[in-house]
């Protein structure tokens, strides 16, 4: 057994705990889950069946804690996981999962299966099985400070730019605000106008707030690919930059696992609750809504739906705040068929868009996405996530499909009335 | 041993043993999956209506709504429900079944008609083919499928027809057709705790896990 296979194990053996040992004692292969698959029903290849993805640690925690199975290894009847294994796992535990959880949803017996490919990848992780891309992007993350590489200079230089072409402040690290606004490098270098969206609606609803130099970066590819020790440096970032700034809420940006991320992962990881709140911009943009601080003039008037994200709906419990923002400007708002909870994913989510070698498949598995939006034919996107609207956008165009995705945020603060106006 | 005496052994030793295993086969098994325990969750709670452990127990019993799935996979969950429906009505309503129980541990309740019975075995055991057949068809669950999916299947099927067939005096005289049935159903005890059969206890821990992860976080699933 080389090394890191060794501590792959090692680590497989830590992460298994009662609920998944009491799910893979629960699991009858009836293959329902395959069905709410995305890359099943796209491919019809029963190898890309959820609990299938799970094998490798099924095996350790068969050999590791049960009798018969510490009985079956010790005669040989059972084989031990093998590096070679691991490594052809690599695409059902990675590629393959955008961790979108419908599989969890419609397993009878209450399997989380989700829950366990999170383990899974912790092993497979440290075992060397990571792919490429998503082992880039936490190195990028940990040692520059962000997966796309982006430095705190380019982020004052958008800070400069959206000061110019909105005339409002944009403040770093102003201590004592009540919101500090976390951003994605998706944001930063390819969707500029959601800070400026930030800015707009923010000095509408005369809330102080403010970006923290330390810890801009929200999105967390340590865990996307299981490594706990790097999710851990991420989220740490934050909650040191939180804290210091004593700061009431931490903004989560527009993009789904950032919010896992820190959300319903981050205290744990860290090892104790948070002195802040977490939320997600669409929440406090509801909240603000609600509150009568958010005010916004005229209607988009051409066919709009709206893509959950699924760490947003489905994997983080907000469904309806972004349907009370759409409907606030939108006239002509149309819900795709399986909105909403059970929305399918774009394709990219748990960190897949990065791995390289699986955009055929994502491809191939946006096909749920097409038929989705062929059956309500909407003019334009709308979604709450940087990395759905770059999937989306990358589907839509292998599909020769002519429509354009924009984000939540920004499309609302187009309809905040200019100061003074 | 003749057919008396084969009878008696599985009536005597033979259900003392299997009931043994069976009884220290769950616990052990038990103590074995849910002493391994887990962290707890620092996360701020979120509340949320139905989202909680206890909800998800009950609401998996159904498919989930609005996704289709029976649409998607018919035979699973249609049969499904036919033979477990099927297979309590047999096991537990059949006023041998009830006498035997009593006899053992004291409680009794009131059965249903013979026929009835008869006729819920006959459908229990088309509707377990059925499933059977979709195993062997649907590429999903084909592929899934190992020694352990047919094997159990055949300790789960054999007490049914042996107890239909005995009821019905087909095949064999009836004392050994009883005696084979109640080995069967020995065999079945024996075998459950230690394959997925054992997901009859463990399902209500799981979806349990399921359902409170989830409503931590304000997702009713």
């Amino acid at each position: 057994m080389s090394a890191t296979l060794e501590k792959g194990v090692r680590v497989l053996k830590e992460v298994i705990d009662a609920p998944i040992a009491s799910y893979f004692n629960s699991c009858v292969h009836c293959g329902i889950c395959a069905e709410a698959c995305l890359f099943y029903t796209e491919t019809g290849d029963p190898k890309y069946t959820p609990i299938h993805k799970l094998e490798p640690l099924r095996r350790v925690y068969e050999q590791e804690y049960t009798l018969l199975g510490r009985l079956a290894k010790m005669v040989g009847l059972s084989k031990p996981v093998t590096d070679a294994e691991l490594a052809e796992w690599q695409e059902l535990v990675y590629n393959s999962c955008t961790l979108c959880g419908r599989c969890s949803v419609v397993c009878p017996v209450g399997n989380d299966i989700v829950y366990m490919v999170l383990k899974l990848r912790e092993g497979m992780s440290a075992s060397g099985n990571a792919p490429e891309g998503i082992k880039g992007a936490v190195n990028r993350t940990v040692t520059i400070g962000s997966p796309m590489g982006v430095k705190l200079p380019a982020v004052k230089a958008q800070m400069k730019h959206v000061e110019e072409d909105y005339g409002i402040p944009i403040p770093l690290d102003v201590e004592g605000a009540e919101y500090m606004v976390m951003l994605s490098s998706m944001e930063i270098i390819n969707f500029p106008e959601y800070l400026g969206a930030i800015a707009k609606i923010m000095r509408q609803a005369g809330k102080t707030w403010t970006l923290c130099s330390t810890a801009f970066e929200a999105t967390n590819a340590g865990y996307q690919i299981g490594n706990s020790d790097l999710a851990r440096v991420i989220v740490s970032r934050i909650v040191e930059g939180a804290e210091k700034l004593k700061v009431k809420t931490v903004i989560s940006p527009e993009c789904g696992h950032a919010y896992s991320a820190l959300r319903w992962n981050g205290a744990n990881v860290v090892g104790r609750p948070f002195t802040f709140q977490v939320k997600h911009i669409v929440e406090v943009l509801d909240e603000f809504r609600a509150q009568g601080l958010l005010k916004t003039e005229g209607f988009e008037t051409d066919r709009l739906t709206f893509h959950d994200p699924c760490q947003l709906a489905r994997r983080g419990g907000v469904i309806q705040p972004q349907r009370n923002l759409m409907n606030m400007v939108a006239k002509n708002f149309v819900e795709m068929p399986d909105a909403g909870f059970i929305n399918w994913c774009c394709g990219g989510g748990g960190g897949a868009s990065a791995i390289e070698e699986g955009e055929e498949l994502r491809l191939e598995a946006f096909k749920k996405k097409k038929s989705q939006l062929d059956a309500v034919k909407p003019d334009r996107l709308v979604t709450a996530c940087a990395n759905c609207r770059i999937v989306l956008e990358e589907g839509l165009e292998h599909y020769q499909m002519d429509i354009p995705v924009v984000g939540l945020t920004e499309m609302i603060a187009e309809h905040i009335p200019e100061k003074g106006a | 041993m003749n057919e008396m005496q084969f009878l008696t052994w599985v009536r005597g030793p033979g259900l003392d043993i299997a009931v043994s295993i069976f009884l220290l086969g769950v616990i052990w098994r038990l103590l074995e999956i849910y002493s391994l325990g887990r962290k707890k969750d620092l996360a701020a709670p979120r509340q949320a209506a139905g989202a909680s452990g206890f909800h998800t127990v009950f609401r998996r019993s159904m498919p989930p709504a609005g996704m289709g799935m029976v649409k998607k996979s018919p035979v699973s969950y249609i049969g499904g429900y036919i033979f477990h429906i099927g297979l309590f009505f047999v096991v537990f309503l059949f006023a041998p079944h009830i006498k035997l129980i009593n006899s053992l541990i004291g409680v009794s309740w009131p059965g249903l008609p013979s026929q009835f019975i008869d006729l819920m075995a006959v459908v229990t055991m088309a509707a377990m083919v059925v499933v059977l057949a979709d195993r062997i068809n649907r590429p999903v669950k084909r592929y899934l499928s190992n020694f352990e999916d047919y094997f159990t299947w055949g300790v789960t099927f054999l007490p049914v027809l042996t107890g239909w067939m005995a009821v019905q005096h087909l095949l064999l005289p009836y004392t050994t057709m009883l005696a084979l049935h109640i080995l069967s159903v020995e065999i079945l005890l024996v075998v459950l705790p230690f394959t997925k059969l054992f997901h009859a206890f463990t399902l209500w821990g799981s979806r349990w896990y399921n359902g409170q992860v989830n409503g931590h976080k304000g997702v009713a699933v």
